[in-house]
């Protein structure tokens, strides 16, 4: 248990999450989930929708607490963190990359990448402008750099994305859907990119996916059915 | 366009990147805020210039602090041709002026008394000024005009000749020498109640824009009026000019209470314009606060709007790790910014309107009716109270923006 601990990014013990707790709609979508997710591993989460993978996702992701149940982020009990520690642990140790792009318009994508960032240093400074264009220019946009979202393609902007996520080297990058939006080569793509990431930084990635031949190309694949896991073949037992 | 290069907080860049986004929002709502500040300036301003006009005349021809002998005895001067029954009885009661005691002794204490600047013995009187078949009755102030000229900047009112008394040599006012049709180096004969008689020499005409006033007072040399009212080396009492008017009746009192004497401020004297100053600051008062709060609904409803706009950038911010205070931070940020801006604008704008007034508000006789006064302290509690403005009204914006569920909010 106290190895797997160290090695574990993730671990989820009996997580449950009800929705309108209280009111007559209440309904309990995530039904005691039980998972661990290794250092560097590269999973893949899939089911039907309405399954509860995104819940799932945003509860890992600490934009949620659990109705009951814990949530351990490299090792620590994040039930015990207050908003203010959470929303740092959430910036340091976690990267997202969603279906949308969810670039901020206003920025240009060189300060797209830089946001986590400044967000979690309070200011600007020369080393995260000389990362955030590294970034970049891994995802083969150093020519884009200061452009903003809107004057990108669909993929350049989920590029974009993925070098924000990236950009506070976290732990663990949960991607919900990233090719979801795109066509098949520009996916392709997206998908080889962060294969790339995996394999060169040893970041752990949680990849919600519909596309059954990605999945396959994952280490791992975890089905959610009805907020359930019903297969998980690479998990721990 | 890339991050301001200094070290800016984080939050401060998104608050002025989100205002700079909206810019015809935020335009508005700064003109909005310049124009409630202008409002709020302007009418402080211009109270401040009315009032300041009104004092100023008042203590025109009026000393700030008046000393007299102990109780009351000195009244019948002023009032004696008031009505016939107050002069009847003021009559009976006082026989004769009196002087203030030992007020040799007297003056150079109240010279050292705290906020007291200048000091001067005047003798006062009544009497009668009688040319040819003409008589009309007067107030004699025998004065020591440098000293008195301190305490009363009485020489500005001088139309024509100059405020000189030294023996012969007095002043008189424009509509008393038109009564007795004389000009300045005639004579006029003088005699009082106390059995004076003597001839004064007409040496400066002054008019201070009062017709009571420029018929009845005479100003003539101490010695002459002395002996014009048998009060030879008395004087009936002690004009005082302070440094700070508004402290006049606090420093009455407390040489009234050291010296015994009867002391009487300009403020105690004018009771009823400074009864109109309150109830004109008050009705200010009220005017301001509901333009304060007019802006501050208007800020806040800009913010509230802005809030809603960027409720996904407020989910994908707080999914990057920023906290809800943070976000809190971003919109009190924009609600301070947007106080300033305003109160900054309006300086400039606020400057022209009190200027232009000044120039057209005007006297009777053209002159302005009031001097603009452009107190930088004034401006400063503008930008002050701006900031405090703006950022309270920001308050309950920034804290729903602080509560947005992220996950929602990034849903949209
Ligand atoms: N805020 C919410 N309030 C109430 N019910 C919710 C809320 N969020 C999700 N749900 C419900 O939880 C269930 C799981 O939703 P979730 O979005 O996690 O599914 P999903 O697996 O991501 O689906 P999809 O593949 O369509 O994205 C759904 O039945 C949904 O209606
Ligand atoms: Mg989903």
């Amino acid at each position: 248990m106290a190895s797997d601990q160290v090695e574990a990014v993730l671990r989820l013990e009996g997580v449950r999450k009800s929705y309108g707790v209280g009111t007559p709609v209440e309904a309990e979508v995530l039904h005691g989930i039980e998972l661990v997710v290794r250092n560097g591993s590269f999973d893949a989460l899939t089911g039907p929708s309405g399954s509860g993978k995104s819940t799932l996702l945003n509860l890992i992701g600490l934009l949620e607490r659990p109705t009951s149940g814990n949530v351990y982020v490299q090792g620590e009990n994040t039930a015990i963190l207050d908003d203010a520690r959470l929303a740092a642990m959430r910036g340091r140790a976690i990267g997202f990359v969603f279906q949308f792009h969810h670039l901020i318009p206003v920025f240009s994508a060189l300060e797209n990448v830089m946001m986590p960032m400044l967000l979690d240093r309070g200011r600007r400074d020369a080393e995260m402008e000389e990362r955030a264009r590294a970034l970049l220019s891994d995802v083969g946009l150093a020519q884009a750099i200061g452009k903003k979202p809107a004057e990108l393609s669909g993929g350049m902007q989920q590029r974009v994305a993925i070098a924000r996520a990236l950009s506070m080297r976290p732990a663990l990058v949960l991607a919900d859907e990233p090719t979801g939006n795109l066509d098949t080569k520009t996916a392709n793509e997206i998908f080889d990119l962060l294969r790339q990431f995996n394999e060169r930084y040893g970041t752990a990635f949680l990849v919600v996916t519909h596309d059954a031949r990605l999945a396959a190309r994952c280490d791992r694949n975890i089905a959610l059915v009805d907020g359930r896991i019903v297969r998980d073949p690479g998990g721990t037992p | 366009m890339s991050l301001p290069k200094a070290m800016m907080p984080t939050t401060w860049i998104l608050a002025l990147r989100f205002l700079k986004e909206r810019r015809f929002q935020s335009a508005l709502i700064i003109l909005g805020v310049t124009a409630g500040v202008a409002v709020v300036l302007t009418i402080t301003e211009l109270m401040g210039g009315l009032q300041g006009n009104l004092v100023a005349r008042v203590l025109g021809v009026q000393a700030h602090i008046v000393v007299k002998p102990a109780e009351d005895d000195t009244r019948l001067v002023r009032d004696r041709d008031e009505n016939v029954s107050i002069a009847a009885r003021v009559e009976k009661r006082a026989q004769r002026l009196r002087s203030i005691d030992q007020w040799e002794s007297a003056l150079p204490l109240l010279e050292r008394a705290p906020g007291v600047v200048a000091t001067a013995p005047v003798v006062q009187g009544a009497g009668f000024a009688v040319r040819g078949a003409a008589s009309r009755p007067v107030v004699l102030f025998g004065v020591e005009a440098e000293r008195y000229l301190r305490v009363i900047h009485f020489d500005r009112f001088i139309v024509s000749g100059q405020f000189r008394v030294a023996a012969n040599d007095s002043v008189v006012g424009i509509e008393l020498a038109k009564d007795l049709g004389a000009s300045i180096g005639d004579r006029i004969r003088i005699t009082t109640a106390e059995g004076g008689n003597d001839t004064i020499s007409i040496a400066g005409i002054f008019d201070v824009g009062s017709r009571d006033l420029n018929r009845r007072w005479i100003f003539a040399s101490q010695r002459m009026a002395q002996s014009l009212l048998n009060l030879q080396g008395g004087i009936t009492n002690i004009d005082l000019a302070v440094a700070d008017i508004f402290e006049s009746e606090r420093i009455a009192r407390s040489i009234a209470n050291s010296a015994g004497l009867t002391v009487e401020s300009w403020m105690a004297t004018n009771t009823q314009t400074l009864a109109a100053f309150a109830n004109q600051n008050m009705t200010t008062r009220v005017i301001r606060g509901f333009v304060v709060i007019i802006v501050a609904l208007g800020i806040a409803s800009v913010l509230v709007v802005s809030v809603v706009q960027k409720q996904k950038e407020i989910g994908i911010l707080r999914a990057m790790g920023a906290s809800s205070q943070s976000i809190m931070r971003i919109f009190l940020i924009q609600g301070g910014i947007v106080g300033i801006a305003g109160a900054i604008a309006r300086s400039a704008l606020g400057a022209l309107i009190v200027y232009a007034l000044s120039r057209s508000l005007r006297n009777v006789n053209g002159s302005a009716l009031f001097a603009p006064e452009f107190a930088f302290s004034t401006f400063a509690s503008a930008i002050g109270l701006a900031l405090a403005v703006g950022v309270l009204a920001a308050v309950a914006p920034a804290r729903r923006a602080s509560l947005l569920d992220p996950v929602a909010a990034i849903r949209g």
